[in-house]
């Protein structure tokens, strides 16, 4: 049988040692990546950590010039309220829009040009939504000048693309044999949206529309010049707000070490919040496939 | 001619009860659609051409589909068996860029008329897929109710009307300790029958199956076509199908069609065993498609 085949021959040594060169290449250049990821987390746990305390969570940070400097409540909380109007405001619309593009626009030109810009609007920069806030609703003094309604729809201005793009996609999923099993019943299409449509696509859109939120809670430029800022807890968001990006932002300016240091307290608190979003997000995502 | 998208408007337009107030919608007035009560209905194709943007796929058909009696449609892929009967309840129209020409009447009750809403056509015009599709968020009953619920019908025993129908499937005995349990955890067959189910509890007078048994295996196709048989009592029944030997089963008469066109409509064993056309003959016998 010596007219085996030549397919049936062994990698030749040169094949062998390339495919060796360049899985060392590859895993060289992921590491590489990695570097700066875990530089992040580890400076952020080492400086973080040590400014957490009971007082750091619950007292708010009071300006004083000496002394403690007080702690990241009023940011925690103004955080989680601006972000909160914010999803209020950019999830619901999202998914409207995400729903329109899918189940009536479809192909259609106009739905081209509404994806169109929902890809240039992913793309702006956030300073810019943080600035036409600021031109539009902090200059003219609608309700005040700075609140933090205010640095909510620059927010929501900026999760709007995401939540579109995330819940399009996922409603993009609902296989198409559904709806048509909906509809050759004798289902209006509202009704077929409502109670096939969203139902099975439910568990993507949480996934998404948290992984947006996770995104705008980062967010420090569209909040600077619209919420910002304040030390005072407030639960009025219609007054200037504190926020944590805004707090890091002031905090790492100072030339205080226990506030710089705050800062640092701030941040990691910020990274936990997100990563909890994240976590929250997958184990729903991992849920909707099982 | 198409008239335009009505689908929002409630159905109580089509019939003639229903105060102003009335948000419920009941079971069309089958008398007011001109389709007469009580007797099976017939369905008839006129003249019909049906286009997916500029291709002509349905070129100019005439078949009636008799009351109470089961239709096979067969003939090689693609010659416009699924696009014809979707034409029947409308749902060709769904396909972007799709469009039909022509009538369908079902008794004396024009389906392409103008103003027609095209959910009270669908209601009484069932469809079965090829591919078991339940809902994958309901439950057994839920999925059974659906038909129901999506369209508004308040039904005085919804549980009754939901176990009706999956006995009239021969699934009850399977499934009546588990109707809570997810939909999509029957088998293959069981799901198919489910769908049926799904179809039967909205009462249509017709049934338009779209190759039901191609994604199935021979024992749950055997018990879908015992099911076929037993529906033809109350039901008529449209079905296409890929499979020769399905057709010569279950139909009263078969219909050959081929790019488009019907070939042939007779009687299922004449057409198997005495075709009038020499190009049945070929597909029946496995010269060509």
């Amino acid at each position: 049988m010596s007219s085996t085949p030549s397919a049936f021959a062994p990698v030749s040594r040169g094949r062998r040692r390339k495919d060796g060169a360049m899985r060392v290449v590859l895993l060289a250049g992921t590491l590489v990546a990695l570097i700066p990821l875990i530089l992040v987390i580890f400076y952020l746990l080492q400086k973080g950590l040590s400014s957490w305390s009971g007082s750091f969570f619950t007292t708010d940070p009071n300006g004083n010039f000496f002394g403690d400097p007080g702690g990241i409540r009023s940011a925690i909380v103004g955080t989680l309220e601006i972000v909160g109007l914010a999803s209020l405001i950019s999830v619901p619309i999202g998914i409207g829009v995400a729903l329109y593009l899918t189940e009536y626009g479809k192909d259609g030109r106009f739905a081209g040009v509404v994806r169109y810009f929902v890809d240039v609007m992913t793309g702006v920069p956030s300073i810019v939504f943080g600035l036409f806030i600021y031109i539009v609703l902090v200059l003219s003094k609608v309700g005040g000048a700075f609140t933090g309604w205010k640095g909510s729809v620059a927010l929501s201005l900026l999760m709007l693309p995401i939540v579109i793009r995330a819940a399009e996609v996922v409603l993009l999923l609902v296989p198409s044999d559904l709806r048509e099993a909906a509809l050759a019943l004798g289902a209006p299409r509202w009704r077929v949206v409502g109670r096939v449509v969203l139902p099975t696509a439910l568990p993507g859109l949480i996934t998404g529309s948290l992984l947006a939120i996770a995104r705008g809670m980062g967010e420090t430029a569209p909040l600077l010049f619209t919420a910002a800022g304040a030390f005072a807890l407030t639960g009025n968001l219609s007054q200037q707000m504190n926020a944590l990006p805004i707090q890091i932002y002031n905090d790492i300016l100072s030339p205080r070490d226990v506030v710089v240091s705050r800062a640092w307290g701030a941040g990691l608190t910020l990274v936990a919040m997100v990563l909890i979003l994240n976590l929250i997000a997958r184990g729903i995502a991992r849920r909707s496939v099982a | 001619m198409i008239p335009p998208e009505s689908e929002t408007k409630e159905t109580t337009e089509m019939s003639t009860a229903g105060g102003p107030s009335e948000q419920a919608q009941d079971a069309p007035d089958l008398s007011a659609l001109g389709v007469k009560e009580g007797a099976g209905h017939q369905v008839q194709v006129k003249d019909l051409h049906a286009y997916y943007g500029q291709v002509h796929a349905i070129r100019g058909v005439d078949i009636d589909f008799p009351a109470n009696e089961v239709t096979a449609i067969i003939g090689p892929s693609g010659c416009g068996k699924s696009t014809m009967i979707r034409c029947i309840n409308r749902m060709h129209e769904e396909i972007p860029g799709a469009r039909a020409q022509g009538s369908v009447t079902l008794d004396t009750f024009d389906v392409y008329g103008a103003g027609v809403d095209v959910t009270s056509v669908r209601r009484v015009i069932g469809m079965v897929f090829q591919k078991p599709n339940p809902f994958p968020t309901m439950s057994i009953f839920d999925n059974v109710a659906a038909g129901l619920r999506l369209t508004g019908t308040k039904s005085e025993n919804l549980r009754e009307t939901v176990h009706k129908a999956l006995r009239a499937v021969g699934l009850w005995g399977e499934v009546k300790n588990r109707l809570d349990e997810p939909g999509i955890g029957l088998s293959g067959g069981q799901q198919q029958r489910l769908c049926i189910a799904r179809t039967v509890a909205v009462e249509p007078e017709v049934i338009l199956m779209d190759e039901p048994c191609s994604a199935l295996d021979p024992i749950a196709t055997l018990r879908v076509e015992e099911l076929i048989d037993e529906l033809k009592d109350r039901y008529t029944i449209v079905i296409v199908t890929h499979n020769m030997q399905q057709a010569a089963r279950v139909a009263n008469s078969t219909v050959f069609m081929l790019d488009g066109e019907v070939v042939e409509h007779s009687p299922t064993h004449d057409l198997f065993t005495n075709p009038t056309n020499e190009r049945t003959e070929r597909y029946v016998t496995g010269k060509f498609g």
